[in-house]
């Protein structure tokens, strides 16, 4: 392991008018790790990953990447940043006026001199990795739920990023797809040896794909450890939160 | 109580107003910006100059045909009481070029065009699209705005010249053949009378109006919040808006420009 981490996020704070979701939030991802953020739907898992990739202001806080303070005021590189990384979004946010491999060598035709052949063929062998070969010229349109979010993972590492985002990556498909893409994490992190960020409140996906998980509430990270720790956290939140009841500290609010 | 939440409300509403007013003006100045960043998205621009101009073109022909012949109608019944009705043709040319072919028409295109960017880009927005562009490091108002941007301020003089020649024209048909004008009356009294500057400031309009329809479409695109429903409210307010601020700025343009 090296000496600095891949991301590092101190004390972050976001708030959509009155309405607090991140209350000085900490996190450090090391290379190569995937670490899985878990919480109750709307606590702001997405609002978290939104400001590491830059595409959300922290009100205040520092995030780091590698080694970078992105959150500097002033800071104009945060292109050159977001190429490190590759996100999946929950509903894939494919461009529907682009076909398939228009969508997954996005970053290539405009970030690279290739041609659009290669770009093709480069489109051709990421889809062949999430298991979908020969639907280059398909519309979005014409796929189905768990098409479309292979096909974003296909765009999220067409570039080859350091780090992944994954923002809910089995939300809304059955349980054998999302198996299937939760291999597929892990078939990535071996291959490629990136690390991720996963947002995710679906448990068995959760234990399966994480190094470390950490639970947000409250606009912070309550508790971080293994999946076995976190399976035997004797931190009530947690107990109540990967044991799915309604009873518990958490309330609905 | 009832007036004191009137004026509550009159308040609320000009700080809404001027809320707007001043993203416009961010949107605007990113766009200017965005106009030098290279690479210039060519491909994107002549998508859209297509949308917004070959594919409004029938419909600013049709506003414009029927404009010219209700003018040449009207005028007609109004000049003959001080018998004037050989300067129908003049009447018909002045209000087309300076007025009504780049009002109506940019009015018409507001309505097509500037609603579907407000969808397009409402959709992108709460789909999470915007969002992607940004992740695949791509400035999305470079990618989405500029073009629309460019290409709206390009195409509107292009379809206003239709309008003016087909207001014309259709103004003759009904002058010659409805109102018994001779065609040599019409067509001499337009030449006439009609300046270059009649044309070309009606032309400067329709550039402006372009930036208008492009710059409030996208910005009720690019901003919406709320699902399909905050996308149907962006698509309206795109059109309300954009025709009310062509109107408006249409008097000063008139005002300081002729």
């Amino acid at each position: 392991m090296s000496d600095q981490p891949t991301i590092r996020v101190r004390d972050l704070k976001k708030a959509f008018g009155t309405k607090v979701v991140l209350d000085g939030a900490n996190l450090e991802v090391w290379p190569g790790e995937s670490v899985v953020v878990i919480g109750q739907s709307g606590v702001g898992k997405s609002v978290l990953i939104k400001c590491i990739i830059g595409i959300l202001t922290p009100d205040a806080g520092t995030i780091e990447i590698d080694g970078e303070l992105t959150t500097e005021a002033g800071f104009r590189n945060m292109d050159a940043v977001r190429r490190k990384f590759g996100m999946l979004f929950q509903y894939a946010a494919l461009f529907d006026s682009l076909k398939v491999w228009e969508n997954v060598g996005f970053g290539l035709m405009r970030h690279s001199n290739l041609k659009p052949d290669k770009v093709r063929e480069v489109a051709e062998e990421k889809l062949r990795m999430v298991g979908l070969p020969g639907i280059l010229d398909l519309m979005p349109s014409e796929l189905s739920g768990g098409m479309r979010k292979r096909v974003g993972l296909a765009r999220a590492i067409a570039m080859e990023p350091k780090i992944i985002l994954y923002d809910e990556p089995t939300t809304g498909l059955d349980p054998i797809r999302a198996d299937s893409i939760n291999d597929l994490i892990i078939q990535l992190r071996e291959e490629l040896g990136v690390a991720s960020i996963t947002i995710t409140h679906d448990m068995t996906s959760a234990y399966k794909i994480a190094d470390r998980i950490t639970m947000l509430y409250k606009g912070k990270l309550i508790a971080t450890g293994t999946p076995d720790e976190i399976r035997g956290s004797d931190n009530p939140y947690i107990q109540q939160f990967i044991h799915g009841r309604a009873e518990g500290p958490i309330r609905d609010e | 109580m009832r007036l004191l939440s009137g004026i509550n409300w009159i308040g609320t509403q000009t700080l809404h107003y001027l809320d707007e007013a001043g993203v416009s003006l961010l949107l605007l100045l990113k766009v200017l910006r965005g106009l030098f960043k290279r690479p210039f998205p060519f491909r994107l621009t002549t998508q859209q100059m297509e949308e917004v101009g070959v594919r409004s073109l029938p419909v600013v022909i049709i506003t414009a045909i029927f404009t010219g012949a209700v003018l040449a109608l009207q005028t007609y019944s109004g000049f003959k009481r001080f018998g004037a009705e050989g300067l129908v043709g003049t009447v018909v040319a002045l209000s087309m070029t300076r007025e009504l072919g780049p009002v109506l028409a940019s009015i018409m295109v507001a309505g097509r065009v500037g609603s579907s960017m407000a969808a397009e880009l409402g959709t992108m927005r709460v789909t999470e699209q915007i969002d992607a562009l940004i992740t695949l490091a791509t400035d999305p108002v470079h990618y989405l705005v500029v073009p629309r941007f460019v290409a709206s301020l390009i195409m509107l003089p292009f379809l206003v010249v239709f309008a003016d020649l087909l207001g014309i024209i259709g103004g003759y048909i009904v002058a010659v053949n409805v109102l018994g004008t001779s065609s040599t009356t019409y067509i001499n009294r337009t030449l006439q009378y009609l300046e270059f500057s009649d044309v070309s400031v009606g032309l400067v309009k329709a550039a402006v109006f372009g930036m208008i329809i492009a710059l409030i479409g996208c910005q009720m695109g690019f901003y919406t919040e709320g699902g399909a429903e905050g996308v149907g409210r962006a698509t309206t307010r795109a059109v309300v808006g954009a025709s009310i601020l062509i109107l408006i700025s249409n008097y000063f343009l008139t005002a300081f420009l002729f």
